[in-house]
């Protein structure tokens, strides 16, 4: 999505260069291109493009990835500060 | 050539009767039903029941046949979607029944799907699944529908609905091992957020392949032997997309509106005789055109106008488009306003526009929670601040004369 951007260094995205071993599963399941990488190492080419899915860090072979996945949506947001992240509900089906 | 024997309903058959069977038991003779065309009541009396028909089970339109497998029967269903399927998706897309447009989990087929084809995987939901068959004609391929609780991929991925778990209970429940020689099954790349390959891999054997993140990708998916092109693997949000969530968002806050409505009349009436029924109708019929703009210009506009509006955040976005929407207001109201309401209006039309606006980086497919939140913190007490100020002047100007 090339011309799309939201706010810069935001994103809790995290890759650890030492534990990588360059396996390429990041590149493959990233929606937005945040990762490049060579038969050796990944890197985070463009983090601000990260909108914190969570696929990568799930699928990495080696967690060498840490992100903080969540819900987007601002209604939910509102009532985790209200009533804490325990409590707070989703608009359930009728939203997603 | 003889007349045909007058119609009787009650009576099974209308030609001339075999001779009857001999049935055991004392029951004594009885006709037999045979196969041909039977009449009824002035007009053919419709098909038989079909042998996949089941008691309290009713198949759905888009099955075309059952096919018969190791593992059991599996409904072969349609690659083109009919009207009945695009009437179930406009009603979804504006929010009607959202909830209930679902199919049961399990394995279908497209084609003749045999122990060679592909499993694609996908959630029960029916737009997923339709977005999905209405790419796969001429394919022969098996469907493994997920239970992600009619909700789509990516959605159920990130809600732990479309999830290992899920895979590895559906793989098991249906026997896949047993219908298919190969042990690969394609996942669409957006349910990566909530399935790890290798876990399912460890505990199924078979392998996950990331299919591309479109239906419309797959078949060249395929034909180029699993290999995605970098675009297949991006998501994108163009006018299109943006558009179709309009309805849904709205339909999410429409009560909203109703409910601020209502209390913009009201104060709309108090002033120096406690409360008139006259300035609520006449001032209040302003504030509503305000909220109402405001309300447009955030849900409607700003999703459809995202790229061009200025600044990353979507509260700017939606205050900088609420602001020129509520030039158009003050236009309107310019003769009835007095230069503080119209400061008022204006303060309205433009916090509620950046509120809808921030309201649909829930939609969007590029906008970080950590980001979201970011911005709330800083727009949500502006927000506040600017309504506060709004409902303080409207309230003000009620009581000057």
């Amino acid at each position: 999505m090339k011309g799309f951007r939201y706010l810069s260094g935001v994103s809790t995205i995290k890759l650890n260069p030492e534990i990588c071993i360059g396996c390429g599963v990041c590149e493959t399941v990233c929606p937005h291109g945040v990762f490049e990488s060579n038969s050796k190492k990944a890197r985070l080419a463009d983090p601000d493009r990260c909108m914190e899915c969570g696929a990568c860090a799930l699928n990495c072979p080696v967690s060498a990835i840490s992100v903080n996945p969540g819900v987007g949506c601002a209604a939910y947001i509102i009532q985790t500060w209200i009533k804490g992240k325990e409590a707070a509900s989703c608009g359930g089906i009728n939203c997603c | 050539m003889t007349q045909p024997a007058p119609i009787d309903c009650d009576r099974a058959s209308a030609g001339p009767k075999p001779a009857p069977e001999a049935i055991p038991s004392g029951l004594g003779a009885l006709p037999v039903i045979t196969t041909r065309e039977v009449a009824c009541c002035g007009g053919p009396a419709g098909e038989p029941s079909a042998s996949f028909e089941r008691p309290g089970y009713q198949v759905h339109h888009f099955v075309a046949s059952f096919q018969t497998t190791p593992a059991g029967e599996v409904p072969i269903v349609q690659t083109h979607l009919n009207r009945r399927d695009r009437l179930g998706t406009l009603m979804v897309r504006l929010g009607i029944r959202r909830g209930h447009y679902r199919l049961a989990p399990g394995l279908y087929g497209v084609g003749e799907p045999g122990p060679d084809s592909p499993v694609l995987v996908t959630a029960n939901y029916n737009l997923s699944f339709d977005a999905l068959r209405r790419q796969l004609s001429g394919l022969d391929a098996w469907i493994l529908v997920l239970d992600t609780r009619g909700i789509n991929v990516w959605c159920a991925a990130g809600h732990e609905l479309f999830s290992t778990r899920e895979v590895v209970r559906q793989i098991e429940r249906t026997a896949l091992n047993q219908v298919v020689r190969h042990r690969r099954i394609i996942l669409p790349q957006l349910s990566a957020t909530g399935v790890s390959a290798r876990s399912v891999k460890q505990v199924t054997g078979f392998e996950v392949v990331w299919g591309p993140v479109r239906a419309g990708d797959l078949q060249a998916f395929i034909a180029a032997g699993l290999i995605a092109e970098t675009s297949a693997r991006r998501v994108t949000f163009d006018l299109v997309d943006r558009f179709v969530l309009v309805p849904v968002e709205i339909n999410l806050k429409v009560r909203s509106l109703a409910g601020s409505l209502l209390v913009i009349f009201i104060l709309s009436g108090i002033g120096p005789s406690i409360f008139s029924l006259n300035a609520a109708w006449s001032r209040g019929l302003m504030g509503a055109a305000a909220l109402l703009a405001g309300f447009l210009a955030g849900g409607v506009l700003t999703p459809v106008l995202l790229p061009w509006l200025p600044g990353r955040a979507f509260s700017l976005k939606g205050a900088v488009i609420g602001g020129l929407t509520s030039l158009i207001v003050v236009y309107i109201v310019r003769n009835q306003a007095r230069p503080l309401e119209l400061f008022s209006l204006i303060l309205m039309t433009t916090t509620v526009s950046s509120f809808m606006a921030m309201n649909f980086t829930g939609a969007t497919p590029f906008t970080s929670p950590s980001g979201v939140e970011k911005e709330m913190r800083r727009a949500i007490p502006a927000q506040i601040a600017a309504l506060v100020i709004a409902i303080i002047v409207w309230l003000s100007s009620g009581f000057i004369a």
